[in-house]
């Protein structure tokens, strides 16, 4: 049985020409970039290449793009550093009920230390309620911080709107495009928005490297204390490799994203298609005009997520509920409790299944199948 | 001769060495082998911590050591309906309920049961000492080989389908070998200590943790005759035969609860460990459960215990019209506790159980246990 990866939401495989890319910087340039000699600026070449491409990729300036360990790390600096560096200006942060658990704990934390937070609704569509946003908004206000693309829905956010709503407020507009990086065109100067966090597994890069976008005008605080590295924002020796392979997976989505979107659309509408077919019972959470190419949320009525997942992985589907787990049981789901309210039982019987580079139209009509059969199979229990 | 490769087992695993070790052998013995983490209960403290992963991070490294599916899956809510529920209402009535023996016939070997065979598994497999042994069409559940592990006591509600579909690999070996095998195998959880207590209760205090849930209501602590002999924090906190946390100090013979007056709220002391009043004759069960599905007609001679990690005791079992049976011992008992599970025994074939419901001294049903 050759298992079929249906979870490119959480993490993708690395594409052949990233490795590519980095293995000779594994195997060739070992200085550190911090280092005044030859080896040093080997490597310091590396780094500054890829923050170009990566800037440009969202055109930003060189000087904007910070590189973290991840997306998790971007959030946690986007959050707390914002927040502690612009204390003087108020005390208050704007954020949703929908976002990943690297901004939700962080909002949690900065609440423990004095800080107010307000969580905005989410809509049965799956999009914060923006309508709320001007009612919550204060001059105390300092960060607003909302998702680019939601991760267990795949449903896009207004971010155009959002940017626009505070372009003349102190607040600067952080939004987590983890999920959007490298499927949609994201223009930081277009979208009104001052900090961006992306991350490298997503989009087929080397797992250990993001980076946060803050535009200049941003004061942040560092969390951490160290070197001069990454103008003392995240200091450490850099990730080299790993950054090098970042830059090779952002110029593949740059030269090929047309075309992937379009074949993962494909698959989400042949997926789809298949379960039709089979006459599986079935609701799609949020609204599909509206998602990602690559992300399908699905409730199957009269099952639960933990027996879902289960037999799919032990028939070699792997797939997702997207939300966090609590000794390996899986609790429900806070992005679908925001959606429909927290005793809806789309909130424990909801997959996430996402699309992507593992996939092959062979085998989406096989998982397809394979899914419809256990969902029937549940449903009837 | 079944084909093991093809025969899913789902292993029942605690993060503790019992079930690590159950995964193990099955795994040798060429079994798909599928270990499941049941999480029954939230004890999350203020610090985020929380008992439950740290059992299911040890599942977690076991299932990777010897290259098996792991997985998790919540009956809080079962556990709660079917489980705690009763432990509580047993309280409140004044009895000492046994909620291990619930957790088995309610969740283990029902609700986790049927998620095992809802994933397609032939068999679900726990570290309990005990052994099914197959005899014509009949299982029969068989102490477990190690005196002082075996798990019978807990297990006597299994009816005949589960048993048909159970297997307790570890039933034929002593507790040393199994810690031995753990080690031998670098298991991750080898050295790790047995859990003691109720599961939910872990290592926390008992009474403060029933306060938490039941409200206590201090009163009198009398002799049988009245004669007042101090307070006591609230009746659910004791259990008949019990010596400590009375506080009657003085002269002679130590003192020992009798007994409850659940409607006057009064704790019944007497003095020395085989007080008369601690001993009894016999004992009414409810909630029977025969193993070989064939409730007795005639009166029998068998073993019984009373408590888990007793020694067992000759008795002779009476049925009744209702189901229900009358047990009378040979010997007089003590601190016999209604609540608590009697099991049945001949030799080593553990034959059913019910719940201790009435005591009899003298031909009648004493009213002072409670």
């Amino acid at each position: 049985m050759n298992p079929i990866y249906l979870d490119h939401a959480a993490t993708t495989p690395i594409h052949p020409e990233v490795i590519q890319a980095m293995v000779p910087v594994f195997e060739e340039v070992y200085g550190n970039p911090s280092s005044v000699h030859h080896f040093g600026r080997k490597a310091r070449q590396i780094i500054d290449e890829a923050r170009r491409v990566i800037a440009l990729s969202i055109n930003a300036n060189d000087k904007e793009i910070t590189f973290t360990s991840g997306g998790t790390e971007a959030d946690n600096i986007a959050l707390i550093g914002t927040a502690l560096a612009n204390k003087s200006k108020g005390n208050h942060i704007i954020t949703t009920k929908m976002e990943h658990h690297a901004t939700l704990h962080a909002a949690e934390y900065l609440e423990k230390h004095g800080f107010s937070v307000s969580y905005l609704d989410v809509m049965e569509n799956g999009q914060v309620d923006i309508s709320q946003l001007v009612t919550v908004l204060t001059d105390e206000t300092i960060l607003v911080s909302i998702m680019t693309v939601n991760n267990e829905t795949g449903v896009i956010q207004p971010i155009r709107e959002i940017g626009e709503i505070l372009k003349d407020h102190q607040a600067y507009f952080h939004t987590d495009a983890v999920q959007a990086y490298g499927m949609l065109e994201l223009d930081v100067e277009a979208l009104g928005v001052d900090l961006l966090t992306a991350s490298s597994h997503k989009i087929n890069g080397p797992k250990g490297v993001g980076f946060l976008f803050i535009k200049n005008s941003v004061k942040v605080e560092s969390l951490q204390y160290g070197g001069q590295q990454e103008r003392k924002r995240r200091p450490g020796t850099e990730n080299v490799a790993g950054i090098r392979g970042f830059q090779a997976a952002v110029e593949l989505v740059a030269n090929d994203r047309e075309q992937r979107l379009t074949l993962y659309q494909e698959y989400k509408t042949f997926f789809l298609q298949i379960l039709e077919k089979e006459d599986v019972e079935f609701s799609i959470n949020g609204d599909i005009k509206n998602t990602v190419a690559s992300i399908i949320n699905i409730s199957f009525p009269g099952t639960n997520v933990e027996a879902l997942l289960t037999n799919f992985d032990l028939s070699g589907i792997a797939a997702s509920s997207g939300s966090a787990c609590t000794a390996g049981s899986v609790e429900p789901s806070h992005v679908l409790s925001a959606m429909y309210g927290s005793s809806n039982q789309t909130t424990v019987n909801s997959i996430r299944f996402s699309f992507g580079l593992a996939n092959t139209k062979e085998n989406i009509e096989e998982a397809a199948k394979k899914v419809a059969t256990i969902v029937k199979r549940l449903a009837i229990n | 001769m079944e084909d093991k490769k093809n025969t899913r087992v789902v292993v029942g695993m605690s993060g503790g060495v019992d079930s690590s070790v159950t995964a193990l052998l099955l795994k040798q013995q060429g079994y798909d082998v599928v270990g499941i983490f049941m999480k029954n209960w939230d004890d999350t403290d203020e610090n985020g911590i929380c008992t439950a992963t740290e059992d299911f991070d040890d599942v977690v490294r076991v299932c990777n050591q010897i290259d098996i599916p792991y997985y998790a899956v919540n009956f809080e809510k079962q556990y709660w309906d079917k489980v705690f529920t009763y432990f509580l209402d047993e309280y409140k009535a004044g009895r000492t309920p046994n909620p291990d023996v619930m957790c088995n016939k309610e969740i283990k070997f029902k609700a986790f049961l049927d998620h095992a065979i809802s994933l397609g598994a032939d068999y679900l497999a726990t570290g309990h000492y005990a052994q099914v042994q197959k005899t014509g069409d009949t299982y029969q559940m068989i102490r477990g080989v190690d005196d002082n592990k075996d798990q019978t006591y807990f297990l006597n509600q299994l009816s005949q389908s589960v048993l048909s579909k159970v297997m307790f690999p570890l039933g034929h070996l002593p507790k040393k070998e199994v810690r031995r095998i753990a080690a031998e195998n670098n298991l991750a959880t080898a050295h790790k200590k047995d859990s003691t207590g109720i599961c939910f209760i872990g290592e926390r205090n008992f009474k403060e943790f029933l306060s938490e849930y039941l409200p206590a209501q201090p009163g009198k602590m009398t002799t049988l005759s009245g004669v007042e002999q101090g307070k006591h924090e609230g009746l659910m906190y004791y259990t008949i035969g019990q010596r400590q946390g009375l506080g009657i100090g003085g002269a002679g013979d130590p003192w020992f609860v009798v007994g409850k007056n659940l409607k006057e709220n009064v704790l019944y002391v007497e003095q020395g460990f085989h007080n008369d009043l601690l001993y009894s004759d016999g004992l009414l069960a409810t909630e029977l459960n025969w193993i070989n599905n064939e409730p007795p007609k005639e009166k029998f001679k068998c073993t019984a215990k009373f408590r888990y990690r007793q020694k067992d005791s000759s008795v002779t079992v009476i049925p009744m019209e209702d189901g229900k049976v009358h047990v009378e011992f040979d010997e007089a008992e003590r601190a016999i506790t209604p609540g608590q599970a009697v099991v049945f025994y001949l030799d080593e074939v553990c034959l059913g159980g019910g719940t201790i419901d009435e005591i009899i001294k003298n031909e009648e049903y004493i009213d002072y246990v409670g």
